[in-house]
């Protein structure tokens, strides 16, 4: 397929770009980028991008695809879809599926059906211990070999610092890193933020320290063994204290945080919504100015979704009882420019936040565009209003606590491995 | 002023002319309860149906009393006999009752926010009869009409509020209903039953019994919540019962009319001793009669309300 891209504002932060030029793809690669490319005449598609922003393809760190095992929530086929309507071309799926994964069979099924089914592309990450136990550790070894880039019992802390310390030590042979959920179960019993949220509620509270507790540990024995350490959903302004303190002298390290952690405070959850139930809990008015502090400051690396699609059943339930989670790829983008609309990052750095620090941390080639790279892109409108609508959305997951709400900002075209997989009907 | 709201499910929710209006029709149905013939026409034809997930004797008791001598019809289910046990959710469980066209449903429930969740779901009004460590409106709406019984006025009062505070809907309902008030409220407890926090509802923190009683007006004593983990927020029931237990001595240091009260049920000799609670400054049987005047005032303004 041949694909030209006429008069968008091409940005791309890894290669400092930033102008209104053309995007010619040939098949799977990006063969030219530059003033007024000349239509040859054999082209499969020629879109009009005046006015829109071309960017790389945006890659999620942090999804659930719940396949295998969940399929009524979410499969890959309907996650990646959701995924490339959002504007990402490339998702981490992480390991807690029924079964885990744990082991190479199942990293294997996953990359065999993201290759049949799959809108984008899918990376698999394996889980740190069988069967998310926190016990022993998963053939880490075997599941690289079969694809995965990055390791994590997401959902779940791994309790037991002896045994993160192997994970850590194990992860140096793979170059790959070790992402961690940062919960001290011992005093996150709980739903909802310690703070208004549960004192006015009366739901049990997660403490700010629960998180950064951990954070501070995996910190302590990642920099003790020279090993890769990235925080994963950080929400607390302890958190974002820690990992600005420790960046300044150990560079093994790095974090990400959601949208709903800068976009929504605990105030949200005074009403029970279950769909503002997630972990970890949504925090203070402070906690979410200092989030945003680290993504201005650059101490907060990576935006990911936590995409966590739900049945309705999960989610119709009294609070307590509720699944935690946000479907969250299909909004990622409309919230996040909200930050740009608000003056707290630049286009370039938030589409930097979203392809070249994630690609960097898993040693992906794409999150670029250059000339003979993948052609991996997409073409948004940061302006364009639209009012979210769960039942549009794709994912099987209509667990989103922005449904509704009025977001500026649009992805229009998503383009994988030089295929077009997603197109709005206006461009 | 007339009742609009369709549920009564937190206090913090209601205005003070709402409060107002319930303690003022409450005042007014009081009278019903001491004649001879304990019973009025006035919501005759309408179904109130009771839904406790957790255990209660006053509370239950004193909704269906309210509601019989208004000349409702009730229906009582408890957890323990319901579908719940064979895992029906709250919600299918509250379609199918109103598809027997209840006009109230009055539900308590161990998890916060399950009243809440019937009330989206449902058309017909719901009272939150208690929701975990969240609220439980009527018992507020209760103390404070016994408070303005007693003391004739529920402004100007210093209120100390002493027990396991974090676990307590009584003490959230309480809080919220005073705050309306111009009032003073200390609460009282272990460190450990305080939550963090505590003071942006604007009441005071105190840790010592002896000061939290001084010059009170009112003391309110609350039980160890054993259901919602409250023993392991102290190291033994002996100690919290030396520490925090309500004695005569307490009351020398409070106002000369102070007056005792206690939600109920009482753990005598932990909380509460037997000569406070059956002393001449307890009020605790009077907030049950009371309950039925007010429960009776909420239900008539619920069913009576503009549509």
């Amino acid at each position: 397929m041949k694909i030209l891209i006429k008069k968008g504002r091409v940005i791309d932060p890894k290669n400092n770009t930033d102008d209104i030029l053309d995007i010619y793809i040939n098949g799977a690669v990006i063969e030219k980028i530059g003033k007024n490319i000349k239509e040859k005449g054999d082209e499969d598609a020629i879109i009009n991008a005046s006015g829109h922003i071309v960017a790389p393809g945006f890659i999620d760190i942090h999804t659930h695809l719940r396949e295998p095992g969940y399929e009524y929530k979410e499969t890959i086929k309907t996650g990646t879809l959701a995924a490339a309507k959002g504007g990402f071309t490339s998702v981490v799926c992480m390991a807690n599926t029924d079964p885990v994964n744990d082991n190479k069979s199942v990293t294997e099924f996953i990359l065999k059906k993201a290759r049949m089914e799959g809108s984008c592309r899918v990376f698999p990450c394996g889980a740190i211990t069988k069967g998310l136990k926190g016990e022993e550790l998963s053939e880490i070894g075997e599941m690289f070999d079969a694809g995965i880039v990055a390791i994590s019992d997401d959902g779940k802390t791994v309790k037991h610092s002896g045994l993160l310390r192997k994970a850590l030590e194990y992860s140096k042979i793979f170059n790959i890193p070790v992402i961690s959920h940062c919960e001290d179960t011992d005093l996150s019993q709980g739903f909802v933020n310690e703070g208004m949220a549960s004192l006015l509620s009366g739901l049990d509270a997660v403490p700010s320290i629960a998180e950064e507790l951990i954070v501070q540990r995996d910190i302590m024995i990642a920099e003790y063994v020279k090993a890769y350490i990235h925080l994963t959903h950080i929400s607390t302004a302890g958190s974002v204290e820690i990992v600005a303190l420790t960046k300044k002298r150990y560079s093994n390290i790095s974090c990400d945080t959601c949208p709903h952690y800068f976009t929504l405070t605990e105030e949200a959850t005074l009403n029970f919504d279950t769909n503002t139930k997630v972990n970890p809990p949504l925090r203070s008015e402070k906690d979410v100015e200092v989030i945003k502090e680290g993504l201005k400051n650059g101490t907060i690396d990576i935006i990911s979704t936590d995409h966590a699609p739900h049945d309705l059943t999960s989610k119709d339930v009294e609070f307590n009882l509720a699944s935690s989670g946000i479907s969250g790829l299909e909004t990622a983008l409309g919230l996040s420019l909200k930050l740009v609309h608000d003056g707290v990052l630049s286009l370039s750095e938030l589409i930097k936040k979203f392809t070249v620090n994630p690609a960097r941390l898993l040693k992906l080639p794409y999150g670029e565009l250059g000339e003979g790279k993948t052609a991996d892109l997409i073409v948004f409108n940061p302006d364009m209003e639209w009012i979210v609508d769960k039942n549009l959305f794709l994912s099987k997951g209509k667990n989103t606590p922005f449904h509704g709400w009025r977001l500026k900002g649009k992805n229009l075209l998503t383009i994988v491995d030089g295929r077009i997989v997603y197109r709005e009907g206006t461009i | 002023m007339n009742w609009t709201k369709k549920d009564l499910l937190e206090i913090k929710k209601l205005t003070k002319e709402e409060i107002l209006l319930i303690l003022e029709t409450a005042e007014s149905f009081k009278e019903i309860s001491l004649r001879e013939i304990k019973k009025v026409p006035t919501l005759r034809g309408k179904t109130i149906i009771t839904l406790f997930y957790e255990p209660s004797t006053r509370t239950r008791t004193s909704f269906e009393i309210a509601a019989k001598r208004l000349s409702a019809d009730t229906i009582n289910i408890s957890a323990n006999t319901s579908s719940y046990v064979k895992g029906e959710t709250l919600k299918d469980t509250g379609k199918n009752l109103e598809s027997m066209k209840p006009d109230v449903i009055v539900i308590r429930h161990s998890m916060p926010g399950a009243p809440h969740m019937l009330a989206r779901t449902l058309k017909s009004s719901i009272i939150n009869a208690g929701d975990g460590a969240h609220e439980h409106p009527t018992q507020a709406l209760l103390d404070l009409f016994t408070i303005k019984e007693k003391k004739g006025r529920i402004d100007g009062l210093k209120v100390a509020i002493i027990g396991d505070i974090i676990h307590s809907r009584v003490a959230r309902s309480n809080i919220f209903a005073l705050k309306q008030f111009n009032t003073e409220v200390v609460c009282c407890g272990p460190a450990t039953m305080i939550p963090p926090h505590m003071e942006k509802l604007g009441v005071k923190v105190e840790y010592d019994i002896n000061k939290a009683v001084i010059d009170a007006d009112v003391i309110m004593m609350l039980r160890i919540q054993k259901e919602r983990g409250g023993v392991s927020y102290i190291p033994s029931i002996r100690e919290y019962a030396c520490l925090y237990g309500l004695k005569k001595t307490h009351l020398e240091k409070a106002k000369k009319d102070v007056i005792v009260m206690h939600p109920g049920p009482m753990n005598r000799g932990i909380e509460i001793s037997d000569e406070v609670a059956d002393g001449e400054y307890s009020v605790i049987l009077d907030q049950v009669e009371n309950g039925v005047a007010v429960r009776m005032a909420i239900l008539y303004l619920l069913t009576g309300r503009e549509q």
